[in-house]
C-alpha cells in the first residue's frame, strides 16, 4: 500500500499538466472577457487592459484545478461520518449519491460561514465591499431556494402541477402582516400561524382539484392564485388594496432590536459599534435555517410512508388506490404541506420588506418558483437551490453584463432583456437536459449497500 | 371460522349508458381455492373485476366479503382504497400498473403503507424519529424481502421496477399485491405474454400463494393451459352473462363454453337464422 504522500507525489506530474491546461483555457476564455475593459473617455470608448485581474482568475484556476487533481477527484480519505448525517452507505461504489451529499454539504457550510467571513474581511482590512447588496441578494435567492423546495413537495414529489404557488407565499405574507399590525405580535408568534393558515388555505385549494390531473390542475391552480392576488388588491378594509400595508415589523434576536435608536438595540447589549449590516445579518440567517429546515423535513418526509405514497400517487395513481393508499389524504397533505412552507417564506419576505402590495404576488413569481423547480429537476432537492442561485443571480447578474454594450452599442440596457435571455436559457437546458439539471432519482430506502441513482426518464411527471 | 363462502357476488349489472357489460351475474369464490373467470374478449371479467376492486360501482347487486375471521364486508358501499385497506382485497392489472421510477424495494413498501401509516404517530412522530415506527419499517423491509426472495427478485431491490424485464415486473407486481396481505388476490391476465417457463413458475407461485398464505385467488385469464391446470373452479362469461361455472373437467366439456369460444356448426346458424327469418 502506498502512502497518501506518495501517491499525491506520483500524481503530481499529470496534475500540474492538467492545471496547466485548465489555465490555458482560462487565459483565452478570459483574456477579452476580463482582460479588457471598455471606458467613455473624450475620443469615444477606449480599452483599458486589466492584467492584474486576468492574472488572478488564470492563478486561481490553475491552483483550483491543481487542489482538485490533488486532493479530491483521487482523494482516499472521506469525511468524517456526522451524527445528524443519514450513515454512509458502502465504499467508493454508492458515488452519485454521495457526491450529492458531499456537495450539498459544501455548499451549506459555505452559506453557514459566507456572511460573518464576509463581514470580518471587510472590517479587518476595510476593503469596502457591498456587502449590503451581497447579502440582500443571497437573501433573495435563499428565500426562492426555499420556495423552490416547498413546490418541490408539490410538483416534484406528488407530481401535482401547481401553476398558483404564489397564492400561499402571499397568505403567509398578509397572515403575518395583518395578525402583527392588530395585534402587536411579533414575527416568531405570527410565524406558525401564517404558516398553518396557508396549510389550510392549501387544504382549501386541494378539496376542488382532487379530481384534476395535469393541465386541468395547473389552469385551476393558476386560477386560485390569480383569486388571493385580487382578492387581497380589493379588499381594502383589511388588506390595504393596492397600497398595501407597511411598517410590518422585523423579526427580533431574541428580544433584541436591530435599529439604531431602538429601547433593546443588539449593538447596545453586545457592546458593538452600530452597523445596519446586523439586521441583515441576522434575516440572513433566519432565512437560511428556514430554508434548511424545509430541504430536512422534505428529505425526512420521503423516507416516511406519507412522502412515499406521495411519489407512488406521482408514478400511478390508480395503482396507489388498489394498494389502499387514500388519494384524498395523500394529495391534501401534499398541498398542505408545500403551502406550509410557502406560508414560512411568506412571512419572511413580509418581515424582510416591511412592507407587502399585492404587487408581489403576482403569476410570474409562480412562474419562475416552478421554473426553479422545473430547471433543477423535479423532486431534486440539489437541483432546485442550484436552479434557484442560477436564476436569481443569473438576472442579478444580467444587471451589471456593461460588457454586452460593446457588441449592442452604448444605448443597449441588459437589464430589459432580461426576460429574453431567461426563455432562451430555459429553451436551451430544456433541449439539453430535459430532466432539469439534476434528473436522477434516489431511492428513499435501498436493501444492498452502494444504490446508484435512478434514471429521470424513468421517474413519473404526474401526467397521467 | 365463518362458513360464508369468501366472496358472494349476487345480481351483479353494470351499465354504462346504454350497454350493459354485465348483466346479473352471480357467482361465488371459496376460500383456499383458485377461481377463474374466462370467457372471449368483451366478455365483461374485467369489468367484473373493477366492481369488485371498487374501481366501478356496480349498477345494481351485491358483492359481499366475508374474512375468515366472520367480519363481513359489503364492497360496493366502500370506497376503492378501503376495499384493499379494510376488506383486504388486492389486484393487479391487466397492463402492469407498478411504480417504474421506484426501486422493486421501494414498490413493496408503499403497498405496506396502511400498516406503516398506523405507526407513524400522523406521520410527525415518525418525522421526529417515533421507535414504534422504526420497528414497523423493519418489519415492512422484511416482508417485503421475503416476497422478493420467493419471486426471485431479491437481487433486483433495489433496481427501478421500470427497469426490469416483463416476466419479472409480473411477478413484482403480483407480491406487490401481496404485501398487503390479502384474503382476496384478483389477477388480471397474470400470464398474458410470459414463455411456457415463466408461466410455469407462475403456476406454482399462485398455489403455494393459494396453500400457504390463506389467500384466496380470483383470476381473469386467456391462456387455457393455465387455466385448466391451476383453477378450482371456473366461470365463463360471455357478453356479460354466465354460461358456465364449475369445476375445470366440466367446464371443459361444455357446450355452451365451446361454442362461446369457438362457434358452432353451420347447420345450427342456418337453423337460427331460419327460426329468425333471414
Amino acid at each position: 500500500m502506498d502512502t497518501p504522500e506518495t501517491t499525491t507525489g506520483r500524481r503530481l506530474g499529470p496534475a500540474l499538466l492538467d492545471a496547466t491546461i485548465s489555465a490555458g483555457i482560462a487565459f483565452l476564455l478570459f483574456c477579452l472577457l476580463l482582460g479588457v475593459r471598455t471606458v467613455d473617455s473624450v475620443t469615444g470608448i477606449t480599452l483599458q487592459p486589466r492584467p492584474i485581474l486576468l492574472a488572478v482568475v488564470v492563478g486561481l484556476v490553475f491552483f483550483g484545478r491543481l487542489a482538485l487533481n490533488l486532493f479530491w477527484w483521487d482523494r482516499d480519505w472521506t469525511f468524517p461520518a456526522l451524527p445528524f448525517l443519514p450513515k454512509k452507505q458502502g465504499d467508493g461504489a454508492s458515488s452519485a449519491a454521495n457526491e450529492a451529499n458531499r456537495l450539498g454539504l459544501i455548499l451549506v457550510a459555505f452559506a453557514v460561514l459566507f456572511p460573518i467571513v464576509a463581514y470580518l474581511l471587510n472590517t479587518a482590512f476595510g476593503l469596502h465591499l457591498p456587502l449590503r447588496y451581497w447579502f440582500d441578494l443571497s437573501i433573495l435567492v435563499l428565500t426562492y431556494v426555499m420556495l423552490g423546495w416547498g413546490l418541490n413537495i408539490v410538483v416534484g414529489l406528488a407530481g401535482l402541477l401547481d401553476l398558483g404557488y404564489v397564492a400561499f407565499y402571499a397568505v403567509g405574507a398578509y397572515s403575518f402582516a395583518i395578525i402583527s399590525a392588530h395585534f402587536g405580535w411579533s414575527f416568531w408568534m405570527c410565524l406558525p400561524i401564517a404558516g398553518i393558515l396557508a396549510a389550510l388555505w392549501g387544504i382549501m385549494l386541494g378539496f376542488p382539484v382532487l379530481r384534476l390531473r395535469g393541465d386541468y390542475l395547473a389552469i385551476v391552480t393558476l386560477a386560485f392564485g390569480e383569486i388571493v392576488r385580487i382578492v387581497l388588491q380589493n379588499w381594502t378594509d383589511v388588506t390595504g388594496g393596492p397600497n398595501g400595508i407597511s411598517n410590518i415589523p422585523g423579526p427580533s434576536f431574541f428580544g433584541l432590536d436591530f435599529g439604531l435608536r431602538a429601547e433593546n438595540s443588539f449593538h447596545a447589549f453586545f457592546g458593538l459599534r452600530y452597523d445596519p449590516l446586523y439586521g441583515t445579518m441576522w434575516l440572513y440567517y433566519i432565512i437560511l435555517v428556514m430554508a434548511l429546515i424545509t430541504n430536512f423535513v422534505t428529505l425526512r418526509l420521503r423516507r416516511l410512508p406519507m412522502g412515499r405514497a406521495w411519489e407512488a400517487l406521482r408514478e400511478d395513481e390508480i395503482a396507489c388506490r388498489s394498494l389502499g393508499i387514500n388519494t384524498t389524504v395523500t394529495k391534501l397533505s401534499a398541498f398542505a404541506t408545500g403551502a406550509l412552507f410557502g406560508g414560512f417564506a411568506g412571512s419572511f419576505f413580509a418581515a424582510r420588506q416591511s412592507f407587502i402590495s399585492p404587487e408581489s404576488f403576482t403569476f410570474i413569481e409562480s412562474a419562475i418558483i416552478l421554473a426553479i423547480v422545473v430547471l433543477g429537476g423535479m423532486g431534486s432537492q440539489l437541483g432546485v437551490a442550484i436552479a434557484a442561485a442560477v436564476m436569481i443571480g443569473g438576472f442579478e447578474a444580467l444587471r451589471h453584463t456593461d460588457s454586452l454594450q460593446l457588441i449592442f452599442g452604448q444605448g443597449f440596457d441588459p437589464a430589459l432583456y432580461r426576460m429574453l435571455f431567461f426563455g432562451l436559457a430555459m429553451v436551451a437546458i430544456m433541449i439539453w437536459r430535459p430532466r432539469g439539471l439534476v434528473s436522477t432519482r434516489a431511492p428513499s430506502i435501498t436493501l444492498r449497500k452502494g444504490k446508484a441513482a435512478i434514471a429521470g426518464e424513468l421517474v413519473g411527471e404526474g401526467r397521467a | 371460522m365463518s362458513t360464508a363462502p369468501l366472496l358472494n357476488v349476487e345480481h351483479l349489472t353494470m351499465r354504462f349508458g346504454g350497454l350493459v357489460a354485465v348483466d346479473d351475474v352471480s357467482f361465488a369464490a371459496e376460500r383456499g381455492q383458485i377461481t377463474a373467470l374466462i370467457g372471449p374478449n368483451g366478455a365483461g371479467k374485467t369489468t367484473v373485476f373493477n366492481c369488485i376492486t371498487g374501481f366501478y360501482k356496480p349498477s345494481e347487486g351485491m358483492i359481499a366479503l366475508t374474512h375468515a375471521s366472520g367480519r363481513r364486508f359489503l364492497l360496493e358501499r366502500l370506497d376503492d382504497h378501503a376495499i384493499n385497506a379494510k376488506a383486504k382485497v388486492a389486484r393487479t392489472f391487466q397492463n402492469i400498473r407498478l411504480f417504474p421510477g421506484m426501486t422493486a424495494l421501494e414498490n413493496l413498501m408503499v403497498a405496506q403503507h396502511e400498516r406503516l401509516t398506523a405507526t407513524a404517530g400522523l406521520t410527525l412522530g415518525a418525522l421526529f424519529g417515533l421507535k414504534r415506527f422504526h420497528a414497523a419499517e423493519r418489519q415492512a423491509v422484511e416482508l417485503a424481502s421475503h416476497w422478493l426472495e420467493r419471486i426471485g427478485l431479491i437481487d433486483q431491490a433495489d433496481n427501478a421496477a421500470g427497469n426490469l424485464s416483463y416476466g419479472d415486473q409480473r411477478r413484482l407486481e403480483i407480491a406487490r399485491a401481496m404485501c398487503t396481505r390479502p384474503e382476496l388476490l384478483c389477477l388480471d391476465e397474470p400470464a398474458a405474454g410470459l414463455n411456457a417457463r415463466e408461466s410455469d413458475s407462475l403456476n406454482a407461485l399462485l398455489r403455494t400463494i393459494c396453500a400457504e398464505e390463506n389467500t384466496a385467488i380470483l383470476l381473469i385469464e386467456h391462456d387455457m393451459s393455465v387455466v385448466m391446470t391451476i383453477s378450482d373452479h371456473i366461470i365463463v362469461l360471455d357478453h356479460g352473462a354466465i354460461i358456465a361455472d364449475g369445476p375445470p373437467q366440466a367446464v371443459r366439456e361444455d357446450e355452451a363454453v365451446i361454442a362461446a369460444y369457438l362457434g358452432v356448426p353451420d347447420e345450427e346458424v342456418e337453423d337460427a337464422e331460419r327460426e329468425v327469418g333471414l
